[in-house]
């Protein structure tokens, strides 16, 4: 196990390597100037050479690269420009919030999906087949954000069903203390039960519109997988030796069926937290995929490479989780490959 | 997962979203005396001095800082409140002393910065000295009122400070009042100094040593800023609202949701069209204040063919789908700066009417005559930062334009590039924007059609009749000053270097209750004179 887990390691640290290479190149030969951009409206040339040295831009590249690689090891991502804050406490305080809403979207949509992919399984078929059917079309035919502002307008602006899509709390309560930096945790823990329901009611519109996108994938992978044990001998027998049907479903096909599910689940879980700017500028949702574009479109270099590189260690930790998770599902993967 | 667990908890789950609000009495007192703004974009620092500061921090600045000296108010047109540029009044200095050489400020004495220590005259010069020293944005503002050096501002006692001239400029006065000369805190600075960093740029970011109206409660950098009033505040009428809160809600149509909902209080940047709607519903008010000093115009580069040729640029001119410009892009939320009697000026205001329309019979024959009867190729560019105008207004005008034979691609191009691009002065046409702090006509001038050749020179056009007159209006009063802003103006019209289209609106929307919206030429909103209920 500890071997497994030190060779995974091992093979992540050229992809890390890689990856602070490419960012520090990508950003750097991305069009645009960020000190014509910093150097504001009335910029004379001088200003924004004044500008260009303080940001130390008028260096060589491999002197900034050198720069780059030893604030990393510091654990120093750098500053902001368009914010003003150093990228490490940006990312700290968004990660959370991003971190929060895609897990609460996940919990949601393998509530409802991996149930709805057994039940078409073993209804094949049936009625329920095809609302599988319909709801995964459905569900991934329909982008983030049109589900998104289509909620806000309907159960926000209409309805008035839903508080006002203003972020993660409503304007007059006050964050909870900093736990974890999930809001729904924190405010559980020190029993603040009004900021709780608050942190909720702003959370489950958004959380609602990621479910559904992220359903589409699970539930089928769960009916196919389903499908193809259920079609296996080893059932056909525990259904002839007289096995209740519910034992042979959960017992022995579930388990035998949900490890591709597992891999679907990473992988959704890993795009969603990357791609969901979308409803975070929806929702207007304090997360780090708004705060990446948005530096994009300023040239801000110091918070994409941050992004990009805290991006690659969670894709890292969570492929490795996952690796994991196989060995406690199916002893066979947990031969000491 | 047990299919009857899983329905209960999907069940709990779904009641919970519909569960009414739990509406503290604590929560609806908060709301009554708290004005709410949603808005795009959030400010990056809290020192209007620092790199890069953008204009959100301008109006956080604004807001919790005093400055020497502000304008005084008066009504436009639709009477609405106006800062009136020819009125300063005292802010933190009660009355000064204008000789020609000097201008001598006797300070409020029971005025105390947030922190409770009183504010003298050494803040202010130690605030003075920063903003000339510092570099970038602040140093070249203060410049434009021809304050340049620190032994210029000079500590009489503890409460009378004085500014000597370096030379008589009429912008000086008014340049002590825009935001930039704020009064710091210089004790609470020094403290937080460090030998590389002695104006402490790099506390001051995430700090206010100021003495306003208003106090920084809370600010999530990127999410919101929280104010509460300064009720020691001795500068001005006490402000109405206790507590500001500024929310950044990324997506306009959801401003619009939450202004209609009444769920927020005040919004500017909304697009025209929606400004447009909301002012035909009866639960808004909605003011539009021409900004003073600022048009948008197609900009043509005078050191390229074929726009080096004054009939091109006047052909081109001819061409314009104007009308429709203003009723498709703008849905009329902007002043027309077309189809006037001629080119002639008339009067001492910018940007005014030029005698330009959409005629393209008078465009084909100066084609024809400039030896471009097939008309040619071109370019036109834009700020994608500002697309939803810039976008449908540079289509009609290549629609347009292919009507003379003038066959113009558009060049999009990302914000984070433009201010290079500009910088680069080779684009051949743009469609842009442009607006000066300080309203005189020689400011816009001086900036945008002089041959020293500033960035905002977009066309790079030079030509020393004109340079003649914009620096000698700089300086002159009375007929001669008249006389040289009108001549300035009619050769800008007759050679045509850049187009205006229009002169665009400062639309803000706002709940019924809230009163007291005043326009001010730094284009941000001052909290202190609102009022909500």
């Amino acid at each position: 196990m500890l071997n497994l887990l030190l060779s995974r390691l091992a093979t992540a640290i050229p992809s890390i390597v890689g990856v602070v290479v490419v960012t520090f190149m990508l950003t750097r030969l991305l069009p645009g100037d960020p000190a014509a951009y910093f150097a504001g409206l009335a910029a004379s040339p001088q200003a924004v050479a004044e500008i260009r040295t303080k940001l130390g831009l008028d260096k060589s590249l491999p002197e900034q690269f050198v720069a780059y690689v030893g604030d990393l090891l510091s654990g120093n991502l750098g500053n902001s420009l368009s914010t003003g804050q150093p990228v490490v406490t940006e990312i700290a305080t968004r990660l959370p919030a991003s971190a929060e809403l895609t897990l609460a979207a996940l919990l949601l949509a393998v509530f409802i999906a991996i149930p709805l992919g057994v039940l078409a399984a073993v209804k094949q078929g049936t009625w329920i087949d095809h609302v599988c059917r319909v709801v995964t079309t459905a569900g991934v035919s329909l982008p983030v954000f049109f589900t998104g502002l289509l909620f806000a307008y309907v159960f926000y602006y209409l309805l008035q069903w839903a508080p006002a899509p203003t972020g993660r709390l409503d304007v007059f309560l006050s964050p909870p203390q900093h736990i974890t930096g999930f809001y729904l945790i924190d405010s559980a823990l020190t029993g603040n039960s009004e900021t709780f329901w608050g942190a909720l009611r702003q959370l489950a519109l958004p959380a609602i519109s990621m479910a559904i996108f992220s359903l589409a994938p699970l539930a089928r992978m769960t009916r196919g997988s389903m499908l193809a044990v259920l079609g296996s001998d080893f059932i056909r027998t525990a259904r002839a030796s007289g096995l209740a049907p519910r034992t042979v479903v959960f017992t022995y096909a579930f388990r035998n069926a949900v490890l591709p599910v597992i891999t679907v689940l990473g992988m959704v879980f890993s795009f969603l937290l990357g791609a969901n700017v979308l409803v975070e500028t929806v929702f207007a949702w304090p997360g780090v995929g708004l705060y990446a574009v948005n530096a994009l479109i300023t040239s801000d270099y110091a918070p994409v490479q941050g992004f990009v590189l805290t991006m690659a260690v969670l894709y890292v930790a969570l492929n490795l989780a996952i690796d994991l998770l196989y060995g406690l599902v199916d002893p066979r993967i947990r031969l000491d490959s | 997962m047990k299919r009857r667990s899983f329905i209960k908890t999907t069940a709990a789950g779904a009641a919970a979203v519909t569960a009414p609000a739990i509406w503290s009495e604590a929560k609806a007192q908060a709301r009554n005396e708290t004005l709410l703004i949603v808005n795009e974009s959030p400010p990056n620092s809290m020192d209007i001095h620092g790199v890069g500061a953008n204009r959100p921090a301008y109006e956080v600045s604004w807001n919790t800082h005093d400055r020497l000296i502000t304008y005084g108010a008066k009504k436009d047109a639709n009477g609405n409140d106006h800062y009136d540029y020819t009125k300063l009044e005292p802010e933190l200095a009660t009355e000064w002393d204008l000789k020609p050489n000097s201008v001598t400020f006797k300070l409020r004495r029971d005025a105390k910065f947030h922190d409770g220590t009183p504010i003298t005259a050494k803040d202010v010069k130690w605030s003075f000295d920063r903003a000339v020293t510092v570099g970038g944005f602040p140093t070249f503002q203060m410049k434009a009122g021809s304050l340049e050096k620190p032994e210029q501002f000079v500590v009489v006692d503890d409460h009378t400070f004085r500014v000597d001239f370096i030379r008589a400029d009429k912008l000086t006065m008014p340049d002590i009042g825009v935001p930039v000369p704020v009064i710091m805190n210089s004790e609470l600075c020094k403290k937080n100094a460090t030998a590389t960093d002695p104006w402490a740029m790099e506390w001051c970011k995430n700090n206010t040593a100021s003495g306003g109206a208003y106090k920084v409660e809370r600010w999530q950098p990127g999410q919101e800023v929280v104010y509460v009033r300064n009720d020691d505040w001795k500068s001005g009428p006490m402000p109405k609202i206790r507590r500001v809160v500024m929310r950044i809600i990324p997506s306009a149509g959801n401003r619009r949701a939450l202004l209609e909902r009444g769920d927020a209080d005040l919004s500017f940047d909304l697009p025209s069209k929606d400004f447009a709607e909301l002012r035909t519903m009866p639960k808004l008010t909605v003011v539009g204040t021409p900004i003073e000093n600022a048009m948008t115009y197609i900009g043509m580069n005078v050191t390229q063919k074929p726009f080096d040729n004054v009939k091109v640029r006047q052909a081109v001119a001819w061409a314009l789908p104007y009308q429709q410009i203003m009723d498709s892009v703008m849905f009329g939320q902007a002043i027309p700066l077309f189809g006037g009697a001629d080119n002639k000026s008339k009067g001492i205001v910018w940007p005014q009417k030029d005698g330009y329309k959409t005629d393209l019979a008078k465009a084909k024959a100066l084609m024809a005559e400039a030896g471009y009867p097939n008309g040619f190729e071109t370019t036109i560019s834009f700020d994608l930062g500002l697309a939803s105008t810039n976008e449908p207004l540079t289509i009609l005008v290549q629609e347009s334009l292919a009507q003379i034979g003038i066959k113009a691609a558009i060049n999009k191009i990302p914000g984070a590039n433009w201010r290079g691009e500009l910088l680069k002065k080779n684009m051949p046409m743009i469609a842009n924007s442009f607006g000066g702090w300080l309203n005189y006509p020689e400011y816009f001038f001086f900036w945008c059609y002089h041959g020293q050749n500033a960035v905002f020179n977009t066309m790079s056009y030079k030509n020393p009749t004109m340079d003649a007159l914009i620096d000698k209006a700089r300086f002159a009063s009375g007929k001669e000053y008249e006389d040289a802003v009108n001549g300035f103006v009619d050769i800008a019209f007759e050679e045509v270097p850049r187009v205006p289209l229009f002169q665009p609106l400062l639309n803000v929307a706002m709940q019924k209750n809230v009163t007291g919206y005043r326009y001010w030429f730094h284009r941000q909103l001052d909290y202190r004179q609102l009022a909500k209920g």
